[in-house]
């Protein structure tokens, strides 16, 4: 895997309500650079709600977001997210364009690089994740293992310094998820700062350097995951890794 | 025998229809066409203005799709072509000398194009799934250029079928013109037609109008099948299996 200048990532005391729903109770989060936060819990914890308020999708209620210890709630959220790759359940390809052009498009609308120069770039990330002979393809010829790894290209194709992956195997085939895990895994190892929502305990135990566990909005415990997987400190914690294990 | 022929002749008159024939598709056809695409062209970008207000995050733009097409679409197409056709013309003459009611007879379609036009954008781009939207501005795009590059081309693509149906029936309503009086030069099929009919005493050049219409929409409604087909099941294409078996990537290697 290529070099990646990552970024260190910290939430702060994040708040979001929607109504009367307090989604978000005071998240706080930091990712130090180069490193994989996994976070888990169960569904409705505000996991995948914590990863869209980090890249501003949604705006904070209260709290304060850092990248590489500056706050960027000021910046323009548009180009806040250029600098924040993120990979979703499902794929969320644009089926309207194919492979290559599903990569090339931020490249040339965005980073305003000239055609065939984007489509080179395009390439080369496809060639990454082992799909270049897929560049002409529409996505919905593709397998989902073959979607999210595209989906993957098209966010790293960006240069970001921070990688989120919400739930980004949870909706495939099983004999699928390995070769996406380990495609994220070689990110994790190539120095990229990752924040992975997941409901895959093997690769947030083996793979990344710290485990947080929310449950109703708020972090219940976090600390490595030898700490996490092996002795829980929270009924909470004990509850759901009886119930996931 | 006696009634038969008096039908035929009444309908299928030849020599009426070949004397209308010429003016049909020399000044009818081309009138007809400039009529129905100017309308459809400028009702699509009227329509597709009034589709993303309709969708806008902003209440007063969701308000005035709302109110405009409620308006223009519960309305007889004749009411709208005579009320703009004749309420305007003095402010048309005085801003551009031109007496001419063409223009007008554009604009009454286009304002009831729009209306419909609108309703069909609006449900192919909220057809769209959110996740689109999502992706496209965690990406780095903006709204606007969300919408522009990825959800509206793929809403709109949904909805080819209908739009083309309603260009079918902006068509049709394109004869309603009509009624504005128009010059010897400016009559669209129906009324060469018609004046044919009104002046020979014989039904036959209304028949020969219709079978034009038919000519030309008859065409327009088989494409809509072709591209309502290809949508639904795409164009064919070789699944292949994942590769993934094989270690392909170094993404496997791991």
């Amino acid at each position: 895997m290529t070099e990646f200048t990552s970024g260190t990532l910290t939430g702060k005391n994040l708040h979001l309500s929607f109504g009367h729903n307090h989604v978000l109770r005071g998240i706080d989060l930091h990712v130090e650079k180069g490193t994989t936060a996994s976070v888990i819990g169960p569904s409705g914890s505000g996991k995948s709600t914590l990863l869209r308020v980090m890249n501003r999708l949604i705006e904070p209620d209260q709290g304060d977001i850092l990248l590489d210890g500056r706050s960027v709630l000021k910046d323009n959220p548009d180009e806040l997210r250029q600098r924040i790759g993120m990979v979703f359940q499902q794929f969320n390809l644009f089926p309207h364009k194919t492979v290559a052009e599903n990569i090339s498009l931020a490249l040339r609308k965005l980073r305003k690089l000239p055609k065939d120069q984007a489509h080179a770039e395009a390439l080369d990330q496809l060639d990454l994740v082992g799909l270049k002979h897929k560049a002409d393809a529409r996505p919905a010829n593709l397998s989902g293992g073959q979607q999210q790894r595209v989906a993957i290209a098209r966010a790293l194709a960006m240069k970001p310094e921070v990688m989120f992956f919400d739930e980004a195997t949870s909706a495939l085939d099983p004999e699928l998820v390995k070769g996406v895990l380990s495609l994220m895994a070689d990110l994790a190892k190539g120095g990229m700062t990752m924040v992975v929502v997941t409901h895959e305990m093997g690769f947030s135990r083996n793979v990344s350097d710290s485990v947080t566990f929310m449950d109703a909005g708020v972090v219940v415990e976090s600390g490595p995951p030898e700490q996490i997987f092996t002795s829980p400190a929270t009924d909470r914690l004990k509850g759901f890794l009886s119930d996931v294990l | 025998m006696d009634t038969l022929e008096q039908l035929a002749d009444t309908f299928f008159n030849w020599g009426a229809m070949a004397e209308v024939l010429p003016s049909l598709i020399m000044v009818g056809l081309p009138n007809t066409i400039i009529l129905a695409v100017s309308s459809a062209v400028l009702g699509s970008v009227l329509g597709l203005a009034l589709a993303l207000m309709g969708i806008s995050r902003n209440a007063g733009a969701r308000w005035v799709a709302r109110i405009y097409t409620d308006i223009f679409r519960g309305l007889p197409a004749i009411l709208v072509i005579l009320v703009i056709g004749i309420g305007l013309s003095p402010l048309a003459r005085e801003l551009t000398g031109s007496r001419n009611p063409y223009p007008l007879g554009v604009l009454a379609l286009t304002l009831i194009a729009a209306a419909y036009i609108g309703e069909i954008f609006r449900s192919g781009i909220q057809s769209v799934e959110k996740g689109q939207l999502e992706a496209s501005r965690a990406l780095g795009f903006s709204y606007g250029s969300s919408m522009r590059l990825v959800v509206v081309p793929q809403g709109i693509r949904r909805v080819l079928p209908a739009l083309v149906n309603q260009f079918i029936a902006l068509l049709k309503d394109s004869s309603l013109v009509f009624m504005l009086g128009l010059a010897a030069s400016e009559r669209e099929i129906f009324r060469i037609g018609n004046d044919a009919m009104a002046n020979s005493g014989n039904l036959s050049p209304l028949v020969a109008a219709g079978l034009l219409y038919l000519i030309l929409t008859v065409p327009l409604t088989h494409f809509v099948n072709f591209i309502d087909n290809r949508l639904r099941t795409g164009r064919p294409e070789k699944k292949e299996p994942d590769e993934l078996a094989a270690p392909i990537g170094k993404g496997a290697q791991a």
